[in-house]
């Protein structure tokens, strides 16, 4: 599995995902995954187990199963998943938005980036956890500081993947669209978009997760619900570290599902191309 | 409808910086209406410099290219352009390929299928409409290019090379092709070249161009009969004028024997 994703990171830089590791071990490819997952189970039940952590310190990887199953069937987590995924939402759609036209300007633009690049790194070099009080301090606790969070924490990524995208785009496609007499604009929309495309989406699967990221720190420095919310609450005042870990499974859970999205975003939008 | 070109030789202005690289120098001739011109001339000699200035891809830094009475100030309309390179956008289908430079102009939806139709069943690439750029063989992606350079309807075809990435077989149906399209459309074509046989058979004239820095060096008439077929090259009349062109191309730059050359030029 993570050889799987080894290979597809790889592939971000420009073309679409190589399959040939699917090829090359057609039968075992989810078979391997889920070995995978019950080796770590294994181990984690052996270790319980073995060193006989109490359940408020490790628990048992069923005693996680059965609490995560209640917790979704008593409503425990329900709203709290929902708070997070309405901020992850959010994020995405300020931070592409900003993203996207940044990345294309620094990519078009070598003045711009020698401008805007200094700032745009530093802002990444902050860190988000020093940031975020701030940032509630200025929006307000609640759905719009914490989208706003999650737009920071993407935003570095998918600009920079952008840009490398707008700057891969075939000189040779760029002079046939010259030749018949593109617009700036239309040049933009027509080949350079869409010859970046790969790239950027490459960007966004690295940005997905880190959105999940950013909606749980934000939640931290300021939210009444949210799955960071329910983190503090199952440590805090609940006391309750299977829920905790229910929690972080959600969680997990959630970036997976993200990212997925936009592998399959990715198959449908480039597909395969030679 | 007729096309002039002209650079003076006197391009060392001011702006000529030591480090530029001077491509042509001194290139004047003119292309008449639904002539077809090959300009032949050693690797390097500025061919396809000629081309893009000829299109309004460069600027010529002395000089004007005129078309049908206006200077060309920048891609033309009125001129289809074939790369080296079929140059299909990879990810769109054959049809949103060909249909590239009417979605450009602003086309309406109805008028670019209609218009794409008909150019994809002019190169005979109608059964792959559908198909991506990567399905198809060379050959049909160079003939999708030129169905491409023609949706516009342009008054001159240019084409830079367009056969050297074909083989041998596909290259002489690929020129019948294009004379085929040539009769059908009113168009003037010039077009680059590197083989000779190629320039018997297409053109009426052939503009011979010395090494770097381009010049004209000659321009030989070649008096085949049309419709052309591919034989005609290796008839005494064809074979007579690929030694004119494969003399001049011997010799380069070097300045050939006075009487010899006043024989050849016109």
């Amino acid at each position: 599995m993570s050889a799987a994703l080894d290979e597809r990171e790889a592939a971000v830089s420009g073309v679409a995902p190589d399959r040939t590791l699917a090829h090359r071990r057609r039968l075992p490819g989810w078979l391997l995954a889920l070995g995978g997952v019950a080796v770590l189970l294994l181990a984690w039940k052996l270790l319980v187990v073995v060193a006989g952590y109490p359940t408020f310190v490790l628990p048992a990887p069923e005693v996680v199963a059965a609490r995560f199953v209640r917790a979704w069937a008593d409503g425990t987590i329900e709203p709290h998943a929902a708070a997070t995924i309405e901020e992850i939402v959010g994020g995405l759609i300020i931070g592409v938005g900003a993203a996207l036209p940044l990345g294309a300007l620094l990519g078009r633009s070598r003045l711009a980036e020698q401008v805007l690049a200094p700032y745009f790194v530093a802002a990444q070099a902050t860190p988000i956890l020093a940031v975020a009080p701030l940032i509630v301090l200025w929006f307000g606790t609640g759905l719009v500081s914490i989208a706003a969070i999650c737009a920071v924490v993407l935003f570095f990524p998918v600009t920079v993947a952008t840009m490398v995208g707008v700057r891969s785009v075939d000189p040779r496609l760029v002079e046939m669209a010259a030749a018949f007499r593109a617009t700036p604009r239309q040049r933009l929309l027509w080949v350079e978009v869409p010859a970046a495309l790969p790239a950027i989406l490459g960007g966004l699967r690295v940005g997905v997760t880190l959105a999940v990221v950013g909606a749980i720190v934000g939640e931290w420095a300021g939210a009444n619900a949210g799955l960071g919310v329910l983190i503090n609450l199952a440590r805090g005042s609940l006391f309750d570290t299977p829920l905790l870990f229910a929690t972080l499974l959600t969680i997990a859970l959630l970036g997976i599902g993200l990212y997925l999205l936009v592998v399959f975003a990715e198959r449908r939008l480039v597909g395969v191309r030679a | 409808m007729g096309k002039r070109f002209r650079a003076p030789a006197d391009a060392d202005g001011s702006a000529a910086a030591s480090t530029t690289l001077r491509a042509l120098e001194d290139v004047t001739f003119e292309v008449g209406a639904r002539e077809i011109v090959a300009i032949v001339g050693p690797n390097g000699c500025g061919k396809s410099t000629l081309l893009r200035l000829i299109a309004g891809l460069l600027t010529p830094d002395v000089g004007t290219v005129d078309l049908g009475g206006q200077p060309v100030t920048g891609p033309d309309p009125r001129v289809g352009f074939v790369f080296q390179e079929p140059r299909l956008l990879p990810w769109a289908s054959i049809r949103d390929n060909v249909g590239f430079p009417l979605r450009l102009a602003d086309r309406s939806e109805a008028e670019r299928q209609a218009r794409v139709t008909e150019l994809l069943e002019q190169v005979d690439l109608a059964a792959f409409a559908n198909a991506r750029p990567h399905q198809l063989s060379g050959g049909m992606r160079q003939r999708a290019a030129i169905a491409r350079a023609l949706a516009l309807e342009p008054s001159v075809l240019l084409l830079d090379e367009p056969f050297s990435s074909l083989d041998a077989l596909t290259r002489e149906r690929f020129g019948l092709e294009l004379l085929e399209i040539w009769e059908r459309t009113a168009t003037t074509i010039v077009l680059v070249t590197h083989s000779i046989p190629e320039a018997v058979f297409l053109a009426d004239r052939v503009v011979m161009l010395s090494r770097r820095p381009g010049h004209v060096v000659a321009q030989i008439h070649v008096g085949l009969p049309r419709p052309r077929s591919p034989e005609q090259v290796d008839t005494p009349a064809g074979n007579a004028v690929a030694l004119q062109i494969r003399h001049w191309l011997a010799d380069g730059a070097e300045a050939p024997a006075s009487g010899q050359m006043e024989a050849m030029r016109t």
